[in-house]
């Protein structure tokens, strides 16, 4: 049998350097890309992080760094995250037919390992066609499992010395020791806060205590999956290559408001829309929901005002992917759950008991007409997919949309918009 | 509807099925009142096959035949004067290939002084510079705070001649 390496490809600061390539002014500068809504940090330039910005903290805690430090805040652009990923993750597909697209900037490849290949010279050939072609930095992690190359790929990008492409099985001993007792056990793959706290009560503080511990005792002590996890991080591979993710159990679309929002009327219109957009991903995924889930509630951050935070959950009488019947349903919800005199701040939609749209109970002599009905949600599904979001909507979103997100910064859609490419002067 | 199939149309309507179905195809019952008929979707196909089939080719695509890297190309407006000369108006649209190696006698897009800027790719005993195509435009020659980066190259202009409208 052969045996397999597996490679982590995964871009630097992904849509801060989106960001750069088709804005030169951007570089070098300290720049964060800021959440819908502009509520707080999802990405940040090397240059933010050196300023002590953390992901995910709120914008208003940064905004004192704009002015000494010229902090740069844009609001984030997913069709150009969405169209620069697409092209990075097909590069990668030139590489290897066995790839795993593991997020919108990650992604997984296996190759089989011939005795004496270089892989840290593939890596670095990786990195430079897909700098060359997209202007996006990756960092590259080769080992012999997934957990490993995620590794890997963290000291790649965290080491310079590595150039940004790094093969565990290719480190000398003593170097990969070292390495493995400098990186905190919470940087592995899979370990997330909580389960960090109790290891290191146990004392296993760093990836190498980890690697050293019983895999069978910590499986029964805690769960298959960190067994499983130890496992890899000895060499054991237990984790495959998707090839294709596997469908989402629940589906979910939540917004903050531009500003406070108290009316029921409002609050109908935003959550039609938001019903609109989780129907399209459900027709993406082609399922269909059994379960309606509401949330409503008012800014945390506000705590001299009046709270009001509650869900409500409704069971569909037969599974569905019309936008109509789900408006309707979230509507119902929305009624329920909504109290006067509140600033409302948040709402969202979730869609869960999820099954694939094939699974439709036929009903030979169904009383509605779902081929005109299903026809009625392509035909709108495609408009807004081709023209632009809300090119057609059901009237229910409301025409004016106050309660519209706040984006104040976003940069120009460059790749999918022809109004929107970049000048270039003659 | 044939004859023949009466009796079984007729008898499929009368079982629970038949029941609250839309208008469109009906019959009478055997009381002479109309009654709903169940609707089969599936399509029947009619006719010969087109003896042309065997020989359909896809059409001309402007995309297959003019980008060569796909996951390398984008476009971008040209905007000013200074490359009329090689062809390149005001506001026509540029293909930029970023797979493609520039070297010097191509036509690059380079962003200089955080903008970007599409000249001719010169070598000078100096290094490289950036030239226009057009007498009444100076040469981009970088001073020593200037810092040329080399974004794409242009593989091809797209000049309308017919206004839009």
């Amino acid at each position: 049998m052969n045996t397999r390496v597996v490679a982590l490809v995964d871009c630097n600061n992904f849509y801060a350097s989106c960001e750069r390539v088709f804005n030169p002014a951007l570089r070098g500068k300290p720049l964060v890309v800021l959440s819908n809504n502009d509520g707080c940090v999802v990405a940040r330039s090397q240059e933010a992080k050196a300023l002590g910005i953390k992901m995910a903290q709120p914008w208003f805690q940064c905004q004192h760094l704009v002015k000494p430090h010229g902090l740069i805040a844009m609001s984030s652009n997913y069709a150009l995250y969405a169209d620069m990923s697409r092209r990075v993750m097909s590069i990668l597909a030139g590489f290897t037919p066995d790839q795993e697209v593991y997020s919108i900037d990650e992604s997984f490849l296996a190759f089989t390992d011939k005795p004496g290949a270089n892989h840290q010279q593939l890596g670095l050939k990786i990195r430079e066609k897909v700098l060359n072609w997209t202007g996006l930095p990756v960092c590259v992690g080769f080992a012999p499992t997934k957990t490993l190359a995620k590794l890997a790929n963290h000291w790649a990008k965290t080491r310079i010395e590595f150039s940004g492409a790094c093969d565990y099985a290719a480190l000398p001993a003593d170097q990969r020791l070292a390495l493995l007792k400098a990186t905190p056990v919470n940087e592995v793959w899979g370990v997330g806060r909580r389960l960090t706290e109790k290891l290191v009560e146990m004392g296993i503080h760093s990836v190498a205590d980890l690697q050293a511990a019983d895999p069978a005792w910590l499986g029964r002590r805690f769960s298959v999956v960190l067994e499983r996890t130890v496992e890899e991080l000895r060499g054991v591979s237990c984790l495959e290559l998707e090839d294709v993710a596997p469908p989402k159990k629940q589906i979910m679309t939540s917004r903050s408001f531009g500003w406070p929002v108290t009316e029921l009327s409002e609050l109908r219109e935003a959550m039609a829309a938001y019903t609109t957009r989780a129907a399209e991903k459900l027709w993406a995924e082609g399922q269909l929901a059994g379960e309606v889930h509401v949330f409503i509630r008012t800014s945390p951050f506000k705590q001299d005002a009046p709270q009001y935070s509650a869900a409500l959950r409704l069971r569909l009488p037969e599974p569905t992917d019309d936008t109509l019947r789900l408006v309707k349903a979230s509507r119902f919800l929305l009624r329920q759950l909504y109290r006067p005199g509140f600033e409302y701040q948040k709402a969202g939609i979730l869609l869960s008991e999820l099954q694939p749209a094939t699974l439709r109970q036929g009903q030979l002599f169904d009383t509605t007409d779902t081929s005109r009905r299903d026809k009625l949600m392509t035909v709108m599904d495609r408009l807004n997919r081709e023209m632009g979001r809300d090119t057609l909507f059901l009237a229910g979103s409301g025409i004016d949309r106050a309660w519209r997100m706040r984006q104040g910064n976003r940069s120009p859609r460059y790749t999918t918009h022809w109004a929107e490419i970049p000048v270039a002067v003659a | 509807m044939p004859e023949r199939l009466v009796p079984l149309v007729a008898q499929l309507a009368s079982s629970k099925f038949g029941q609250g179905l839309p208008p469109g195809a009906w019959a009478l019952d055997d009381h002479g009142q109309p009654m709903a008929l169940p609707f089969f979707s599936t399509p029947v196909r009619a006719g010969f096959p087109s003896p042309a089939e065997d020989h359909q080719e896809d059409r001309l695509d402007l995309n297959s035949h003019l980008v060569r890297h796909p996951e390398a190309t984008y476009y971008l407006r040209a905007k000013g004067n200074s490359m009329t000369g090689a062809g390149i108006q005001d506001g026509d649209l540029l293909m930029v290939d970023r797979a493609i190696e520039a070297k010097p006698g191509m036509i690059v897009v380079a962003a200089v002084d955080n903008e970007f800027t599409v000249k001719v790719l010169e070598a000078t005993s100096d290094g490289l510079c950036l030239a226009p195509a057009n007498p009444d435009f100076p040469k981009i020659i970088l001073k020593d705070a200037q810092e040329l980066t080399l974004w794409g190259v242009v593989i091809n202009v797209i000049h309308p001649v017919l206004p839009r409208g």
